[in-house]
């Protein structure tokens, strides 16, 4: 399941769909599980008519979350050091995710990726880096 | 945020996974768990965020009674917006408010069901920039420390807040 350096090179890519036609749903299930109840993510009255947006949007922490399933599929479980994002763009309901790990170093026992989710339209949403254990 | 006690429990985890569509048996199969390297269940990446849930007075959670809380009842707000706590985040909010634009972790090691956490979080630096899309934005960073019942460092977490000038312009 965990990775070894010797079957790892820089460049070397893995990609996961994350979420296809993102459901309000799954918002609020972050919400509940999350703690964060920010009427952003779940009230579409609230954010349409006094917050200024189009509809919710995602908590950029369910796009960090849905995109640590990648990270986790491709390191395996618990080898996780280092985790890291920005958020580029806001993610909304209807929206599907792609995330692409990048490998960008394998050195003292550790890979560093590069880690990117887009949109349908090809709009990034996340980007970041990531350090995990390797045998 | 200040969190004096976060106990991790397994169903919790278990609903956290499922909110960012994880699937993974180690954060719901003990059986499973017990035949991985970790040895048990253990709680995904992103898990501390929901430290929130046990900080007393988090901002972004209605109080017992709804009083005061910001969104929709028989009226689009029930409240006038106020600043946010955020929680790790710093941030988070809405409207021309806040938003979280970064987070970061680093993992000394990954929380797992009976471990009782507490948190502790620090400011760190702030700094603004003009945005093309929402005026002028103010960042604010907080370093949260979560530590175990033996006092050992579990996870560091860093986040980025941003408050916008006016809401993020769609197009």
């Amino acid at each position: 399941m965990a990775l070894r350096a010797s079957e790892l090179k820089v460049g070397d890519t893995f990609e996961e769909r994350l979420v296809e036609d993102l459901k309000r749903t799954q918002i609020v299930m972050y919400a509940g599980a999350s703690g964060d109840y920010n009427p952003v993510h779940t009230d579409e009255v609230f954010t349409t008519k006094v917050a200024g947006y189009p509809s919710v949007f995602a908590h950029g922490m369910l796009t960090m979350g849905m995109t640590g399933k990648l990270l986790t599929n491709v390191v395996g479980d618990g080898r996780l050091a280092e985790y890291g994002v920005r958020f580029t763009s806001q993610v909304f309901p209807g929206d599907t995710l792609e995330a692409k790990a990048t490998v960008t170093r394998v050195a003292d026992g550790m890979v560093e990726l590069d880690v990117s989710t887009v949109n349908q339209n090809g709009v990034e949403v996340l980007k970041g880096t990531a350090k995990a254990r390797v045998d | 945020m200040a969190v004096e006690q976060f106990a991790v429990e397994a169903s919790h985890i278990m609903m956290f996974a499922r909110a960012v569509g994880d699937g993974n048996p180690i954060y719901h199969d003990e059986e499973h768990a017990a035949n991985t390297e970790p040895g048990s269940i253990i709680a995904p990446p992103t898990f501390v965020q929901a430290s929130a849930q046990f900080d007393p007075d988090y901002g972004l959670r209605p109080k017992i009674g709804g009083e005061g809380w910001f969104g929709s009842g028989g009226k689009p707000t029930g409240a006038k917006p106020r600043p946010s706590s955020g929680g790790a985040s710093g941030g988070g909010g809405g409207g021309g408010g806040g938003l979280h634009a970064e987070q970061r972790y680093i993992y000394h090691r990954h929380p797992k069901p009976g471990d009782v956490l507490s948190a502790t979080g620090r400011p760190g630096k702030t700094w603004e920039k003009q945005g093309r899309r929402s005026g002028k934005l103010v960042f604010s960073e907080s370093v949260t420390e979560y530590r175990d019942q033996n006092g050992e460092l579990v996870v560091t977490a860093i986040g980025v807040g941003v408050r916008t000038e006016r809401p993020v312009d769609q197009k």
